[in-house]
């Protein structure tokens, strides 16, 4: 093979393989924490594109309105919870809400795309908790496999929700970076430096959040023993809501990313989150840089694959799947069956 | 008149789906008192301390902690009953020193900023676990687990401290360490329920014990007094009576 050509392949396999790493992260957060398997991150990663596209062109994206409907919901429900879970409720779900949708509808005209690009995270971060708060908290007891039935439910009111809210079309989220580089021969797309650049950044990023702070600490801890967890005063309400509130952000940066790479529709991130899923799987559903290992192998193959085989590029990074089930099944011998 | 007990129960039922295991158990704990709660396997000691805590359902009866009837887990934690369970429940996959820090997340809330001074309070009692202190809690042994677990309530400054079987599965001379520490903390005027199946090293440091079998309370009575009790000597203490 042309060497260049290789090189091409090997950056956009990196590029991909780098956002299915965030959404492998995403993935484990919320597992980790609360045993979730968060199908929809995929869901909200589209969501994250698309608004960021709408305010883009100028519309205000109908994702904000979602959010605020949620929010007034979870706004009436915390006044049953004391004076003082309200107070606290209605500077998150009434103030922030209200500040993002006045913002949203004054600067959706400019049109500025870092702008449109914050606004985005702004509006799809909040779904996390608020999807935790009224579709799993309620369930937060139950097996691990009546919650990824819940997860694929909820992936399916999001997908149709994203078809009413973007239509059947794709779209693009304006690039960070329209620059190019060149070294040598190769050239270096300045919007692929900004999704390693975020992905790099968004792991020192948890890497000192976990490692250095007590709620990071104490997201760990719930991952570690729940009970302890709530023998110290750990409310597993609030470590669920940060969990989520991660993954979603991290699903909508994602979007925003890759959104700039390639148009996306409504119904595209479940593909992409499923590739988050198969990095996440190759490192046990526990392992951050086995799943970065397996994140950005999924992202080299699929590129490599799409030149050689482009017909059979699906199917040979799922197929990737079988040996790495096959070893994990095999190393971890009898407590294969806990869950 | 006196002032009530810093833990008081009354008719306690509670149990695990349609199995009930307390069938109506009252104790109470004093201000400042050290209080046994003793018995065989089974008889539903953890079950009675996972009730107060909230961490099972109470099913009838009261719980009264602080002259207010007991709320959920968390408002038992942020209310300072602080529970060390069997399993010691220590995050494995985390350094000693962050247990530790996350035992004083309680008292972070309240606004205590200390967390350096009140591990060194915890290490002055266990220096083992200042030697660890980097150690990840999962390579500890059995003895110094115990320890970590205990000292993780301790970063919490319990008001009343619920200990459930503290001694188990560990070497005799690690029992002695810990009943050692057990004792120094009721000197100080610390509050503790003790759940224990070595029942002499329990009603040795105690003040006051129960004797639960079946879910029921059987005997109780200053510890002293129980420790001389023919049928408690006979059943548990593992000596005949003389005078048969």
């Amino acid at each position: 093979m042309d060497p260049f050509i290789f090189f091409a392949l090997l950056q956009d396999g990196i590029t991909t393989g780098a956002i299915y790493l965030l959404l492998a992260i995403g993935l484990l957060i919320v597992f980790s924490a609360t045993r979730v398997i968060f199908v929809p991150q995929g869901d909200l990663l589209a969501f994250g594109a698309l608004t960021a596209a709408g305010l883009q062109s100028g519309h205000v994206p109908a994702t904000l309105w979602l959010l605020d409907g949620l929010s007034a919901a979870a706004l009436l429900a915390s006044l049953t919870g004391g004076v003082r879970a309200a107070g606290r409720a209605l500077l998150v779900w009434g103030v922030y809400p209200a500040v993002v949708s006045l913002a949203s509808v004054w600067l959706a005209r400019r049109e500025i795309p870092a702008v449109s690009i914050l606004l985005a995270l702004a509006i799809v971060t909040p779904m996390g908790p608020l999807i935790w708060r009224f579709a799993y908290r309620p369930m937060a007891d139950a097996s691990v496999l009546a919650l990824l039935i819940l997860s694929m439910a909820l992936h399916f009111v999001l997908i149709g929700l994203g078809l009413v809210f973007f239509g059947p079309e794709e779209a693009s989220v304006p690039a960070l970076s329209t620059a190019n580089f060149t070294i040598g021969a190769l050239d270096i797309s300045g919007q692929s430096l900004c999704v390693l650049g975020a992905a790099v950044a968004l792991v020192v990023g948890l890497g000192w959040f976990f490692g250095a702070t007590v709620q990071g600490k104490a997201l760990r801890a719930a991952a570690s023993d729940p009970l302890g967890a709530r023998l110290v005063g750990i409310d597993a309400g609030a470590t669920g809501s940060l969990a989520f509130g991660l993954a979603a952000f991290i699903a909508a940066l994602a979007g925003v990313l890759i959104g700039a790479l390639t148009p996306l529709s409504y119904d595209a991130g479940f593909e992409i989150g499923l590739k988050g899923f198969v990095a996440a799987i190759m490192g046990g559903l526990v392992s951050y840089p086995m799943a970065a290992a397996g994140a950005l192998l999924v992202g080299v193959l699929e590129s490599l694959g799409s030149f050689w085989a482009s017909a059979y590029r699906e199917v040979i990074v799922f197929t990737l799947l079988i040996p790495v089930l096959l070893w994990l099944s095999l190393r971890r011998g009898s407590d294969e069956d806990r869950a | 008149m006196t002032t009530p007990p810093l833990l008081a129960l009354d008719g306690l039922r509670a149990g695990y789906g349609r199995v009930e295991v307390l069938h109506g158990v009252s104790l109470t704990v004093p201000e400042g008192r050290m209080v046994a709660m003793v018995g065989p396997n089974g008889a539903g000691k953890s079950t009675l301390m996972s009730a107060v805590m909230g961490l099972l359902p109470r099913r009838g009866g009261t719980v009264r902690y602080r002259d207010a009837p007991a709320g959920s887990t968390g408002q038992m934690v942020a209310a300072g009953a602080l529970l060390v369970p069997e399993s010691r429940a220590l995050f494995t996959d985390m350094s000693v020193e962050d247990n530790l820090l996350l035992g004083f997340l309680r008292r972070r809330r309240a606004g205590e900023r200390d967390v350096r001074g009140a591990m060194a309070e915890v290490f002055a009692i266990f220096p083992r676990l200042a030697e660890r202190r980097r150690q990840l809690a999962g390579t500890l042994s059995g003895g110094e687990r115990q320890m970590l677990a205990l000292g993780r309530a301790l970063m919490g400054g319990p008001r009343l401290l619920l200990l459930d079987e503290p001694s188990l599965g560990l070497a005799p001379l690690i029992v002695r360490e810990i009943f050692r520490v057990l004792a120094e903390l009721r000197g100080r005027g610390l509050s503790i329920l003790l759940v224990e199946q070595n029942v002499r090293a329990a009603l040795q440091i105690s003040d006051y014990g129960y004797v639960l079998e079946l879910g029921q309370v059987v005997a109780e009575g200053p510890s002293a007094t129980l420790a001389a009790d023919p049928r408690v000597v006979e059943t548990y203490l593992g000596q005949r009576r003389r005078d048969v």
